[in-house]
């Protein structure tokens, strides 16, 4: 991690690009997933907070592409070729999806975080994406932080440390 | 028009009482368990952003104890009740009468967290049966689970049923102070009840304000 470099914070249900000098941050994921899709050559990465495996869900007006793992990652994708990144270079690395309670209810409710990782690897094997590092599932919480310096996404969690993929 | 806009003054005032009633039932059981007063303060109900949520709770990677349950019945929602690590152990010390209890770091103490997710039960049920007796709604709770971690990884499970159809959610958050601590004027910690989204007009109709 460059100390000098921007760091570009994505929220909960929120996407964007960075290029080499800056670094892309998400925070607090639970049951969500971070997916980052880059390409190294073209100097450009991105990264989305996905809430909900598919935008089938949503029942309201005002759709906000990013919260959902099939919409989320087709805007990304989007946005990273609209800004010269490659198709066939795009690569992907993802971290969340945990399952941080374990009630007993029959919603599907509890099984987001599941839900939520087989939904954005579909997506990915849609669009021909490598997933190339994955850290998911388990029952904490997590922060990412990915810059194209390294290529290798940073997961801290509160008590497993700090690790790279 | 989305489910928030739908909201007026007046609801988010009955919104605000059924905060306070159950708050206040809860607030007496504490005060009990504990020996001592703990206050709750006035509740208040917000229409915020997800990202203002995680901020009401001190930012995504403030780390909590949290005991989350769903609760059931004619208006489902989840509720949080969301301590400061510190708080926690204190509390825990206090009910078991050891001091050494801690949760700043792991392995945390099993007997700590047994007595936690006791606390847990007795304030969510306190509170959700005086809400229930007043507007004679029925409300069941499922058995709370308590996590220490990131509060944004917590709370966004009370946000999914939501997030299916709008980008904001109504708020009832009661913050906890304790007056006997040295710096009474923080907060201790807070109760957040999110009703699901159709649970709005079973409220509000039942109470006769539509």
């Amino acid at each position: 991690m460059v100390a000098t470099s921007e760091i570009i914070k994505i929220g909960i249900a929120d996407l964007n690009i960075a290029n080499e000098h800056q670094s892309l941050r998400t925070s607090g994921l639970g049951s969500c997933v971070g997916v980052v899709i880059y390409d190294a050559e073209a100097g450009l990465a991105g990264m989305v907070h996905i809430m909900l495996p598919s935008s089938n869900l949503f029942k309201g007006s005002t759709i906000n592409k990013a919260k959902f793992a099939d919409t989320g990652i087709r805007e990304l994708v989007e946005r990273l070729i609209g800004n010269g990144a490659h198709v066939s270079r795009l690569k992907a690395k993802i971290s969340g999806g945990a399952q941080m309670f374990q009630h007993t209810t029959k919603s599907d409710l509890m099984r987001i975080g599941p839900r939520n990782v087989d939904a954005v690897k579909e997506e990915l094997r849609l669009l021909n994406i490598p997933l190339l590092a994955e850290d998911i599932g388990g029952k904490n919480g997590r922060t990412v932080e990915f810059t194209l310096e390294t290529c290798m996404l940073r997961i801290r969690t509160v008590n497993h440390g700090v690790k790279e993929i | 028009m989305s489910y928030e806009e739908k909201i007026s003054p007046i609801h988010l005032d009955l919104l605000k009482e059924i905060g306070n009633i159950g708050a206040g039932n809860a607030a007496t059981a504490l005060s009990k368990l504990m020996n001592q007063k703990v206050d709750m303060k006035v509740p208040s109900v917000r229409i915020v952003s997800f990202n203002e949520m995680m901020d009401l709770a001190g930012g995504t990677e403030n780390v909590v104890l949290s005991i989350f349950l769903r609760v059931d019945g004619d208006a489902p929602g989840s509720m949080f009740f969301v301590l400061p690590l510190e708080q926690a152990s204190f509390f825990a010390q206090r009910m078991i009468g050891d001091k050494t209890i801690t949760f700043e770091e792991p392995p945390y103490s099993e007997i700590g967290l047994s007595a936690m997710q006791e606390l847990g039960n007795i304030l969510s049920g306190s509170y959700l049966s005086a809400l229930s007796d007043f507007t004679n709604i029925h409300l069941y709770p499922s058995v709370p689970e308590l996590s220490i971690d990131m509060v944004g990884a917590i709370i966004s499970y009370g946000l999914v049923k939501v997030s299916q159809v709008s980008d904001y959610v109504i708020v009832i958050d009661t913050a906890l102070r304790e007056e006997n601590l040295p710096n009474s004027e923080s907060v201790n910690g807070h109760f957040f009840l999110l009703p699901d989204p159709d649970s709005f007009q079973t409220i509000f109709k039942t109470l006769g304000v539509i």
